[in-house]
């Protein structure tokens, strides 16, 4: 067993751990007051449901021996068979630390999604599909391009830290899902202004920091490969940044917080391919295009009219496609040109098909099923109130609001409390009869 | 009695503030306000989409005054708010009944 590398995987799985909850915090800043705890939550719970159906099937399914180049068997279901003393065949390391630093990539990219469906879906409704999403999607995708036997791996698609399997798969998924859900109401006319920037950025800067596990961690070894993708990391992201801010000011006339923390994402969605197959050079043009050009696609759903509400879209769909794209031009040691071009296409193009159409299906059989959107009056109130019986931030000293008693009239959380106003008013309605 | 009241710049309250206690004003109900005149508001940016925001942020200030000193705490008022600048605000002035001090139920001046 080879201790450094272990050690620098296990690591690395911590990083990409708190990516989720940055996410959250990224996702949850933009949204409006009345949805924030659901924002959150509907990143959060990702990192409880993934968790164990990672360990029950997804593992074997994405890293199980192949079955036809598309999916893993059923060999390692419930973690079969594999021991603390298991190691990786090629790297030496604890098979338990690639199952725990891949188990954190099926967590963050079925959340990525849940910015597209902000404000307007039934929380349970959203645990279901992100449930058969991640089975039906993401672990068979995860299979072609990573698991030995997968036919993109085969292929030699490069995919370094997941652009396709990741970002591509969830900005395409996400796609599907607003179609099938619809527009918040009041998109286009209603102002819906992030409720708190300094939120996102906190979101942007964990992401980011934990994009360094996602990233440099893939190379599963401290090797060269790895510092390479960390440098890359980092430069590919400043440039980003700098592409965005410049393109939003030449455009808008400011230089946006919200700006810099997109930009900051779009160049590590970018690089997350690329990273280790590029040179410096390389890593800040693919940077640099990623933040100017997803910059102006944010711009695209107002114009076609789907409401990606935070997007997802426009940031790691396009993002995903930038990098794996620009990777098989820009490879380094004579394998960029056009034929890994084609083969980078073939790979993003597949998966987006693939992706789109099953989770345009999976949506819609969620919405036939139990409802996906939620009832138009709790969408109006906020989804705080109605699916987590609870308010972000407590904002008056004078809330009128009373502790409950126990074993009183009981109320479904957060549904309206006709029912004891009323019995209060009759109560009233009756001393002052008495008294008169 | 009189009743006045001014809606500022938010940045002028403590101008306002200082004129009035060194006039000798005992107490000064002061509530964030929000609203528009001849001020425009502004626009703000979000990933490309604009949001004009038309209600521009105020301070509202009441105070009670006996009639003798009334027109003197107007002047002020508007004085101590004056920049010069578009957005000043406006303040005006209204009779008032009675007030009372819930504390000790005093009425009318003795209440100021």
């Amino acid at each position: 067993m080879n201790g450094a590398d272990t050690t620098f995987v296990l690591v690395s799985a911590f990083l990409v751990m708190v990516m989720t909850p940055g996410l959250a915090f990224f996702y949850g800043g933009m949204v409006r007051v009345k949805s924030a705890l659901n924002m959150l939550m509907m990143s959060f719970i990702s990192l409880a449901i993934v968790s164990v159906l990672w360990v029950l099937y997804g593992y074997s399914l994405a890293f199980g021996p192949d079955t036809g180049g598309v999916i893993g068997n059923l060999d390692f279901i419930g973690l079969k068979g594999i021991s603390p003393e298991s190691l990786t065949e090629k790297g030496g390391i604890p098979v338990f630390a690639f199952v725990l630093f891949q188990m954190m990539f099926a967590i963050i990219t079925p959340a990525l999604m849940s910015g597209a469906l902000a404000d307007r879906v039934k929380f349970s409704a959203w645990a279901v599909f992100l449930t058969l999403w991640v089975t039906i999607v993401y672990f068979p995708v995860a299979h072609w391009v990573w698991a030995e036997g997968g036919w993109l791996y085969e292929l030699e698609v490069i995919d370094f830290a997941g652009g396709t399997a990741v970002h591509i798969n969830a900005g395409i998924g996400a796609l599907a899902a607003v179609l099938v859900v619809g527009k918040r109401i009041g998109f286009k006319k209603d102002p819906m202004r992030p409720h708190s920037l300094p939120l996102v950025m906190l979101g942007a800067a964990l992401l980011w920091f934990g994009w360094f596990g996602f990233n440099a961690g893939s190379a599963l070894a401290a090797d060269g490969t790895a510092a390479n993708m960390a440098l890359n990391t980092q430069l590919a992201t400043g440039a980003a940044m700098l592409g965005w801010l410049i393109y939003e000011r030449v455009r808008h006339g400011a230089f946006t917080t919200l700006g810099a923390a997109s930009g900051a994402v779009a160049g590590l969605v970018a690089i997350t391919p690329s990273g280790a197959a590029v040179n410096a050079m390389g890593a800040l043009l693919i940077g640099v295009v990623a933040g100017a050009v997803c910059s102006w696609a944010v711009s695209i759903k107002y114009k076609l009219g789907f409401d990606d509400s935070l997007d997802v879209v426009g940031v790691h769909l396009v993002g995903g496609v930038i990098g794996t794209l620009l990777v098989g031009f820009l490879a380094v040691d004579g394998v960029g040109g056009l034929t890994q071009f084609g083969k980078q296409a073939l790979g993003a193009f597949s998966v987006m098909a693939f992706s789109f159409v099953v989770s345009w299906l999976l949506a819609k059989l969620v919405q036939a099923t139990i409802g996906f959107r939620a009832d138009p009056d709790d969408e109006a109130a906020g989804v705080d109130q109605a699916f987590h019986a609870e308010t972000a931030y407590d904002f008056s000293a004078v809330g009128g609001s009373s502790l409950r008693e126990r074993g009183g009239p009981s109320a479904t959380p957060g549904a309206a409390l006709d029912e004891t106003l009323t019995a209060t008013g009759s109560d009233r309605h009756h001393d002052s009869k008495v008294e008169a | 009695m009189k009743l006045i009241t001014a809606v500022i710049k938010p940045y002028q309250l403590d101008e306002v503030k200082e004129a009035l206690r060194a006039f000798g004003v005992q107490g000064l109900t002061v509530t964030e306000a929000s609203g528009y005149g001849r001020q425009r508001g502004h626009t703000e940016v979000y990933r490309g989409a604009e949001y004009t925001v038309d209600l521009v942020p105020k301070v509202r200030i009441e105070v009670l005054a006996e009639d003798e000193d009334a027109e003197q705490l107007l002047e002020i008022v508007v004085k101590a708010a004056r920049t010069g600048k578009i957005g000043d605000g406006k303040a005006w002035m209204v009779p008032v009944e009675t007030a009372v001090r819930v504390r000790t139920g005093e009425r009318g001046p003795d209440a100021l």
